[in-house]
């Protein structure tokens, strides 16, 4: 049985996420520690609330060069909703507050005349060169998004207002604007092949 | 495309669902983790919680019920039900909950939705709101519909938005336990009123109500007795609502 470190940056679902990593077989240890973002042989990058709020979490708690460290050298890592966002450089949510920058990009706002956040089922529709990623629908909440798959990753799309990243991928390395844990069979059976990537 | 929801919920009372259960396989009916289980295997898209315990233990038990369902839920969770402080927010959402709806407090003291947003975020923020016909619109009914405010319902409704309400969950006090449909004037009132989602919540009787709710601006759908009573299953409602045009995660 993997044991997963399940990063606690403040205020995010952690239960929720705990609840899918243990009905997929994980043993799962909460930790805030710079040594366990870094030495970790899982790591979850969960996150809900906001940009700048959590990349200063990231800063105060010293775990940024840890995980910029590990999500480049490709070991497993599992990003979620604002943890998705967080990898970008930037967001309009916070101007001024630096992402780790492991995707040059910006998160930008969902487009007025949507409903916003985007509270619900939406479609993941993956690159046929996505391995842990396949077509489904999942469970979404958010503002802001990404707007395209990153050089050098492979990913899924979805459409609210336009399309965006549902999710990239880069070997184990999964990073899903969704929230996997709250998305039914469906996104369970994705904690499972994440938890056997290597 | 934002696909609708179909949300059973469960009234909870010291730890016990209390609204009408019989439904059918289960060993006992008014376990609400069985219930969870149940309606997560047959393709519901959300599950809430409304704990409506009026004592200290009552609550704890809540907290209890949360963590249980957790255990066995893949699908959103929103629990409301005595969140009067950020505290009460917090307990709820460590022990399982990803959204929390507030509804009497919030009334009281709107500023509980200000500080909700700046802790969890407007996702997590839910302002369930109960409103009666009142004149030719609608006022705010708070304490399970024994006080009625004089406030508007749609101007409350923009003033939880500004403040952080991330969704609304409207409840029709007119409507509620009849199983004449959903208040459809309201709903499209109410989506004229606010950009943020809507929850559909009392009258329904069947998918027909459903898809009215949904074309009259609801993205939600919610429903207690018609699941609880075994009559229909949350994945056979699902399939009557395609049938009728409405595309649904199945």
């Amino acid at each position: 049985m993997s044991e997963v470190v399940l990063l606690r940056t403040g205020t995010a679902n952690l239960a929720s996420v705990a609840a899918a990593l243990r009905r997929a077989g994980a043993e799962v240890r909460l930790s805030d520690s710079a040594d366990d973002a870094a030495g970790a042989e899982r790591l979850v990058l969960p996150g809900v609330g906001a940009f700048g709020a959590v990349v200063e979490q990231i800063d105060a708690l010293g775990l940024r060069s840890s995980l910029v460290e590990r999500i480049t050298a490709g070991r497993p890592t599992l990003a979620i909703c604002l943890g998705l966002q967080v990898l970008a450089a930037g967001s309009e949510e916070s101007p001024g507050a630096d992402g780790l920058g492991v995707i040059p990009a910006k998160a930008t706002a969902l487009p007025p005349g949507v409903r916003s956040p985007q509270l619900g089922w939406n479609r993941v529709t993956a690159s046929s060169r996505c391995n842990l990623l396949c077509d489904g629908v999942a469970y979404y909440a958010n503002s802001y998004k990404l707007d395209a798959i990153p050089d050098g990753w492979d990913g899924a799309l979805t459409d609210h207002g336009g399309r965006f990243v549902a999710a990239v991928e880069r070997g184990p390395v999964l990073a899903c604007q969704f929230h996997p844990e709250l998305s039914g069979a469906w996104g369970q059976g994705l904690v499972e092949r994440w938890l056997e990537a290597v | 495309m934002l696909l609708p929801r179909v949300i059973p919920c469960l009234d909870v009372k010291n730890g016990r669902v209390v609204k009408g259960v019989n439904f059918q396989g289960l060993r006992d009916a008014g376990d609400p983790v069985e219930l969870a289980a149940a309606y997560a295997d047959q393709n519901a898209d959300e599950l809430v919680i409304l704990d409506v315990s009026a004592t200290p233990e009552g609550r704890g038990h809540a907290l209890e019920v949360v963590r249980a369902v957790r255990e066995v839920l893949p699908l959103p969770l929103t629990v409301g039900g005595g969140v009067r402080e950020v505290a009460d927010a917090e307990a709820l959402l460590e022990a399982g909950a990803d959204k929390v709806a507030t509804n009497t407090a919030a009334v009281a003291r709107p500023e509980l939705l200000d500080e909700l947003a700046g802790r969890f975020g407007c996702q997590c923020t839910i302002l369930a709101l109960d409103a009666a016909r009142s004149g030719d619109g609608w006022e705010v009914v708070v304490r399970s519909g024994r006080d009625r405010t004089g406030r508007d319902a749609l101007a409350w409704a923009a003033e939880a938005v500004n403040r952080g309400a991330g969704e609304i969950l409207l409840t029709s006090w007119d409507r509620d336990g009849t199983g004449s449909g959903y208040d459809l004037e309201l709903l499209a009132a109410m989506r004229d009123a606010v950009g943020v989602p809507i929850i559909a919540s009392g009258g329904a009787d069947g998918p027909g109500h459903m898809a009215e709710a949904l074309a009259a601006g609801a993205d939600a759908v919610l429903a207690a007795t018609i699941f609880h009573d075994g009559h229909t299953t949350v994945a056979d409602l699902k399939a009557e609502l395609a049938g009728l045009g409405v595309e649904v995660r199945r």
